[in-house]
């Protein structure tokens, strides 16, 4: 039975520092969920993961684990496994001490810890390298010399500190199959710390995104995308980011791939928004035409970016206006002051 | 067209080492080769005339009781103080690297002794450690540990005169012992330590698993010095018991000076400092050994 992972206004705050690292969060993992939290740098994100693992001490709020209230337990009380950044394997041990370490620790007799190590090693295809040393490895090597110490003595909890981020992106998006694979064989509850937003909308069930030690939204990863809590969120994913238009006291945001050429729907434009774009400049980017120029008619001109699907033939050429549409339910809409999602205003 | 000296790397990069050369011939060599010839003769300070009576002061010496103790106990006391300053040099290091309120002035104190020279320190360990006004004495009567008004006489007991020597010279190394294996634990990622934490590991498993293994290197580097400077060292022996009692703490450094200089005997004098050399060549490859293995990775 995967254990659930709770925060309740859980806070930190650093001696020195002008504003807490974390802000009164709460957050509860559900069974089994592959739980990312995602951010920029210094919005949080891993010191909230250091505070789940005991390696930091909340300076408010509550952490539990399993039910139980785990502040003040020390990491090895609290079942939990944890992959670093810097993978932080032991140097001087080989592959089986390191991944033996955790048993070593929990004093599990010697034959019993070897026959879980080499379990260990089987699943993630480290049996040949049973006898090296750290230094003898390569980036993914070492990653799963990682995994295989956290798992080997099966925690109720992983938490994955941007486990991916030393390995070049060829090997990044083998890893990631790995571990989404990997999550879903053994079914534990696991918290994955990114910044970055492919890896989450890849591999979350859910995402936590973060801000300023403040949780900005928590939601599945299309939820997350297509209606972002505010202008934040809004920007923060998708590569290019929602554009956001001001009108009166509310803005309105639409995902570059939501608008089309009003010629290429030809007819049917019931429930569009219909507007102009005059094109300044034209990316071509891997088949898709990225268009950044200047949208009118959906509130104040405002510079944008269209994403125009390889599929899309119409040409367009720098320096040319062109009518563009966008379905009125693909629009998002905030408050011009608070900057959170709002409904859709009368009118 | 002219060439500037200090175009002329050559030239410049000999006049540099100039210095350096001119101490170390002076200084070490001259003497070195001096000592070696002085203990096959038979100079004395009244006799200055060199007459080589082949190894007849290897053999007077080693046939005497007190260079033969002096022998023993330069190694015993460099063995002993060594073992004991890398125990304490560790808890030390340990201390420094955590943090606390007041660190700072703590740490100013732990390192002072080594900023004090030997003899000083000494000399106020002398005064410590004296037969009738011992502070330590003092606070034995003080805790009940010592009959009030009877004393110790630290200096005066062999066993407590050899336990005070090695105390000293243990006190006069732990702060540069310490320096040294806190480079090399502050040298250990933080990421290590949390691993560890996570992994379940207690205190002294980190302790015994990851700290020690880790710093060992610094740790041999640490040994390195100590040994050296326990085994050289004439100083702390010459003024804190000068040998007494009855030549039971005296070691190879203060015998060669007691007979050589005090006794005007410089070829035994000579005879007796060769001994030191065994040790300080071992200790020398090993450096150089060490020192070049750091430069290869």
């Amino acid at each position: 039975m995967a254990v659930v992972v709770e925060a309740v206004g859980l806070t930190k705050e650093f001696p020195g520092g002008h504003r807490p690292a974390v802000d009164h969060v709460d957050l509860a993992t559900e069974e089994g969920e592959y739980l990312v939290l995602l951010g920029p740098s210094g919005c949080g994100k891993t010191t909230l993961l250091r505070m789940i693992a005991g390696l930091e001490r909340p300076t408010e709020g509550e952490i539990r684990i399993g039910g139980d209230v785990v502040n003040g337990l020390p990491p090895r009380a609290r079942r939990i496994a944890m992959v670093f950044q810097s993978y932080a394997l032991y140097p001087h041990k080989t592959v089986r001490q390191n991944i033996e370490f955790p048993l070593k620790a929990e004093r599990m007799p010697t034959e019993k810890r070897r026959e879980r190590a080499e379990w260990a090693a089987e699943l993630l295809g480290l049996t040949r390298l049973l006898d090296r040393r750290p230094r003898q490895l390569s980036g993914g090597e070492r990653q799963r010399v990682a995994l295989a110490r956290a798992l080997v003595r099966e925690p109720s909890v992983f938490l994955l500190d941007e486990p991916l981020s030393n390995l070049d992106a060829k090997l990044r998006a083998l890893a990631r199959d790995d571990l989404k694979d990997f999550h879903e064989r053994v079914g534990t509850t696991t918290i994955y710390v990114t910044h970055d937003q492919v890896e989450a909308m890849g591999m979350g069930d859910r995402i936590v995104v973060m801000l300023d030690g403040q949780v900005r939204q928590v939601g599945a990863p299309q939820a997350v995308y297509e209606r972002p809590a505010d202008t934040f969120v809004a920007t923060f994913l998708g590569s290019p980011p929602m554009n956001l238009v001001a009108r009166d006291d509310v803005i309105v945001g639409f995902r570059p791939e939501k608008a089309l050429p009003a010629e290429a729907l030809g007819g049917g434009l019931d429930g569009h928004l219909r507007w102009t774009l005059e094109v300044n400049r034209i990316e071509y980017l891997s088949g898709d035409r990225h268009l950044h120029g200047v949208a009118e008619g959906l509130g104040k001109p405002t510079p944008v970016i269209v994403r125009l699907p390889a599929t899309v033939l119409l040409p367009i050429e720098t320096g040319t206006t062109h009518d563009f549409v966008v379905r009125e339910d693909d629009l998002c809409w905030f408050d011009a002051e608070t900057e959170q999602a709002r409904e859709r205003p009368a009118g | 067209m002219s060439v500037r000296l200090a175009d002329r790397e050559g030239l410049l990069s000999r006049l540099m080492l100039l210095p350096a050369i001119v101490y170390i011939v002076a200084l070490v060599a001259v003497p070195f080769v001096v000592a070696i010839a002085y203990s096959f003769s038979d100079v004395t300070a009244g006799n200055p005339g060199y007459d080589w009576v082949g190894l007849d002061n290897y053999r007077d010496n080693l046939e005497d009781p007190v260079f033969r103790r002096s022998l023993w106990n330069t190694f015993f006391f460099t063995a002993a103080t060594v073992g004991l300053t890398v125990v304490f040099a560790n808890i030390v290091a340990l201390l420094l690297t955590t943090d606390f309120r007041g660190k700072w002035p703590v740490r100013f104190l732990i390192l002072l002794p080594w900023t004090t020279p030997a003899a000083l320190g000494a000399i106020a360990w002398v005064f410590m450690l004296d037969s009738l006004l011992s502070p330590i004495d003092w606070i034995l009567w003080q805790v009940g540990l010592l009959e009030d008004g009877r004393h110790m006489v630290w200096l005066g007991k062999s066993g407590l005169a050899k336990a005070s020597v090695i105390g000293v010279q243990v006190w006069r190394l732990v702060p540069l012992a310490a320096v040294i294996i806190m480079a090399g634990q502050s040298a250990i990622p933080d990421d290590i330590h949390d691993a560890a934490a996570v992994d379940g590991a207690g205190f002294w498993r980190r302790l015994w698993e990851v700290t020690l293994p880790l710093t060992r290197p610094v740790i041999a580097v640490a040994v390195l010095f100590g040994s050296i400077l326990t085994f050289t060292d004439m100083s702390v022996v010459r003024v804190l018991t000068n040998g007494a009692p009855v030549n039971q703490t005296q070691v190879l450094a203060s015998w060669a000076y007691v007979k050589g200089i005090d006794g005007g005997n410089l070829a035994q004098g000579a005879a007796v400092a060769v001994f030191l050399l065994p040790l300080l060549l071992a200790a020398t490859i090993a450096i150089l050994r060490a020192v070049r293995r750091w430069e290869v990775t």
